[in-house]
């Protein structure tokens, strides 16, 4: 009997890579990618690591493909912007062993600075591109691609979204292939792009495609089902599965190849039925390509551009353009208006402390991705730009040519700083830019779920290695002012901060503020002493979630007074350090906060 | 074939994932196709999480339909009023009297629902409606955290299905110190009337 297990599609992406027989595998956290890294690490038959950037991954995964063995990269998809330099490349040398790239894109923008759709990337760099629709599919198409990659000399996007990565199906586990290794041959005609041999290898990509378009054709996963001949719906991925609920006597086109496209298969389709409807999320990609073909397609007209789509958006939009009978289920209810739950920075963070000062001192904030972007957030409204990985620093020094009013600084965590960071800090020590970079070194890659980066030196498998210490690296860069500081002492972070936007030179301020999931916690609860409160909202202006009001109110001034919740304070100490009434109890001291290796 | 539609919804920390894999896996044992999909990137941040778990003979959407779920798990009052149009017109309501505040009403304006107003509102959707002392309930037995197990134990009662499939599966799910009591706070729920 097969063994079938319910898995999230990043579960079953790992399981493909290893039945498949990959042995390297790079990434660089991102959601909602992360997780298949982490479930590759599980597989001592893999090497596996987190790299430092998505670029520097697939840069690792090439490499091993060329020296012969089957590789992977995954990545979020303003990941593959960064990686993108690599992949244009990659498809000009093309590989030697298989070489898959998983990408995961984000519609709806659950965690995510934009909602691109990657399957772009696939037309523009001339690579063929596969996408799930179930992690049944998730699983079998890594091996898939991996064929198609050493068939055709190429490397092969494996899209995903948000909703295939996270959601679980049930999947058949199969067995790990095991392959010979393939020779790595010297060959600088292909692997060597300089101009005179990059000009021979487009042709060969421009070939490669046309044979690809032919495959395109017989692709299995490609598949026709037939159902009425009213409507043909063309989709892929989580839209085929919504569109299979809501137009359930529809004839189906499902694209499990997204590039190149199989002409005939359309055509032959098209003729079959009165409309052809394509439903994709994001861009009308389909609906495009399918147009440049000549053949009358809708889309766009009917379903929305923007966000991600759900059977009720599928359904809506369907009845509105009178493509089904049955309209959505709405419910007409009164409920007022809610208070939303957006993500806060947890008890104790030290970001919080970054930002409380920053705020103080009304600088401009250059922030960048990460926890920290939550300093944003109210109460503590701290930043004023965050674009993508590295960008506080390049875009801080451009205000400052820009002749800002008023002091900048550039906030950026320990992992963004190596991921991109360097090179802008480099520009600004070159260029002497006057401004001020803050690091808030929290020692691990906060964000995504606690994963080590060279700032905290624990691998993907949490063994530790040397750490890349930053304050030797701004030295060794160039900065002369350097501030290494913790965070939660304010005063000390305050003045360091004064002190190195005064300097008027290229300058670092080192936030050394270790993540309170990666700490032990080295205090109890706090506690207010109600008697001594008076409901004066200091503390509540901290953002801070372990703290509440009471329902206790101050009789002179009629409001609540705070109250600290005991099981989710972790006795960081920044209300204590804001009360002006000394209303706050300090919690007992357990022991010196340590950091620890252990993640969640 | 047992078809049914579940929407789990709470608040991180709350265990809403891990009390969506249950169901799912009772769906898997007893021979239902089974998807499940939710959304968690900032649960542990305080963020409300939601999980859809679809049972049938071929699921398609791993996400329920608005409108179409037979079974509302809320974890938490708030959350029960936020998810409420997921419910099938005439669906069951499993849910636990818990008030979890955001922060947005500490430092602002914002104002947390009342219990009436919950209540009310969500008996214009659903048929059924269980109001769930869970919380209190797992701390009277010793341990907050079993509280999903009263809802599930509850959720086992309203499907009527028998106590075994969903036991065999919280016995594998749970850490093994906290079987005992888990089976307790699955039999709280199940064999109380909770319906209002």
């Amino acid at each position: 009997m097969t063994k079938k297990q319910l898995l999230s599609g990043n579960e079953a992406l790992a399981r493909g890579a290893w039945e498949a027989g990959v042995e390297v595998a790079a990434a660089y956290p991102g959601t909602p990618s992360t997780e298949i890294l982490e479930n590759v690490s599980r597989y001592p038959e893999i090497y596996s690591e987190w790299s430092a950037n998505e670029k520097v991954a697939l840069d690792v995964a090439i490499g091993a493909a060329y020296a012969g063995k089957r590789a992977m990269a995954t990545m979020k998809h303003v990941g593959l912007n960064v990686a993108s330099e690599s992949l244009f490349y990659a498809s000009y040398t093309g590989v030697n062993a298989g070489l898959v790239i998983v990408n995961a894109d984000d519609p709806g923008l659950h965690s995510s600075q934009n909602e691109q759709d990657n399957r772009h990337y696939a037309k523009f760099a001339k690579v063929p591109m596969l996408e799930p629709s179930d992690s049944q599919e998730a699983k079998e198409m890594v091996g898939a691609a991996l064929e198609l990659s050493e068939q055709f000399d190429t490397p092969v996007i494996l899209r995903t979204t948000t909703r295939t990565s996270h959601a679980k199906s049930i999947v058949e586990l199969g067995e790990r292939k095991t392959l010979p290794k393939r020779p790595y041959e010297k060959n600088p005609q292909k692997y060597v792009m300089i101009p005179g041999f990059a000009k021979r290898r487009h042709p060969v990509v421009e070939e490669r495609m046309k044979k690809l378009e032919a495959y395109a054709e017989t692709c299995p996963y490609n598949k026709v089902e037939m159902g009425g001949l009213e409507l043909g719906i063309v989709a892929t991925g989580p839209s085929y599965q919504y569109a299979r609920d809501v137009f359930p006597t529809a004839s189906f086109l499902k694209l499990g190849m997204v590039w190149p496209m199989p002409k005939k298969l359309i055509a032959e389709f098209a003729s079959k039925v009165k409309r052809l409807i394509v439903v994709e999320e994001l861009d009308p990609f389909f609906e495009e390509n399918i147009r440049i073909m000549g053949i009358q397609a809708e889309g766009k007209s009917i379903f929305p551009l923007v966000d991600e789509f759900s059977p009720e958006v599928v359904r809506k939009s369907a009845h509105a353009a009178g493509l089904i009978d049955a309209p959505p289920i709405e419910h007409q209810l009164d409920k007022g208006a809610l208070p939303m739950r957006p993500p806060v920075l947890c008890a104790g963070c030290g970001h919080r402390d970054v930002f409380w000062v920053l705020r103080k001192l009304k600088v401009t904030v250059n922030s960048d991705i990460g926890c920290y972007a939550l300093g944003v957030m109210p109460p503590l409204n701290a930043s004023d730009t965050i674009g993508c990985m590295g960008a506080s620093i390049g875009v801080a020094a451009g205000m400052r040519r820009g002749d800002l009013e008023g002091p900048n600084v550039a906030v950026i965590g320990d992992s963004t700083f190596f991921h991109a960071g360097m090179p802008p800090l480099a520009n600004a020590i070159y260029n002497q830019t006057p401004f001020t970079t803050i690091v808030v070194d929290n020692r691990t890659t906060g964000m995504t779920g606690h994963q080590g980066n060279p700032s905290s030196g624990m691998t993907l498998h949490h063994d530790m290695h040397p750490t890349v210490d930053i304050e030797k690296v701004v030295r060794g860069m160039g900065v002369d002012e350097v501030y290494k500081v913790e965070s939660r002492d304010l005063d000390d972070f305050e003045d360091a901060v004064k002190k190195a936007v005064k300097s008027n030179k290229p300058a670092v301020v080192i936030a050394y503020t270790p993540c309170v999931f990666v700490t032990s916690h080295p205090r109890e609860a706090y506690t207010i002493v109600e008697e001594d409160c008076n409901g004066c909202t200091m503390c509540f202006r901290i953002g801070c979630p372990a703290i509440y009001k009471s329902t206790v109110m101050d009789d002179k001034h009629n409001r609540p007074k705070a109250l600290i919740d005991p099981l989710a304070c972790v006795g960081c100490g920044l209300c204590f350090d804001v009360c002006a009434r000394q209303a706050i109890l300090e919690g007992v001291l357990k022991q010196e906060a340590t950091l620890t290796t252990h993640v969640a | 074939m047992i078809t049914a539609n579940f929407l789990l919804a709470g608040v991180g920390g709350q265990g809403t994932l891990l009390a969506s894999d249950i169901v799912a896996d009772i769906g898997m044992r007893v021979g239902a196709d089974v998807k499940k999909s939710e959304v968690h990137g900032m649960s542990q941040r305080g963020g409300a999480v939601t999980s859809h778990v679809r049972w049938g003979g071929r699921v398609s959407s791993p996400l329920c339909e608005k409108g179409a779920v037979d079974y509302f798990i809320a974890q938490e009052m708030l959350e029960a009023l936020r998810w409420i149009e997921f419910v099938k017109p005439g669906g069951t309501v499993l849910l636990s009297r818990q008030q979890i505040v955001p922060t947005s009403t500490v430092y602002g304006a914002d104002q947390y629902p009342v219990d009436d107003h919950v209540v009310a509102t969500i008996k214009k959707v659903a048929g059924t409606v269980l109001l769930i002392d869970a919380k209190k309930t797992a701390e009277e037995l010793g341990n907050a955290r079993v509280a999903n197990s009263v809802l599930l134990g509850a959720l086992s009662a309203q499907m009527g299905m028998p106590p075994d499939d969903w036991l065999a599966v919280i016995t594998v799910r749970v850490p093994q110190r906290h079987v005992e009591l888990n089976r307790q706070a699955f039999f709280a729920g199940r064999e109380k009337d909770w319906r209002i």
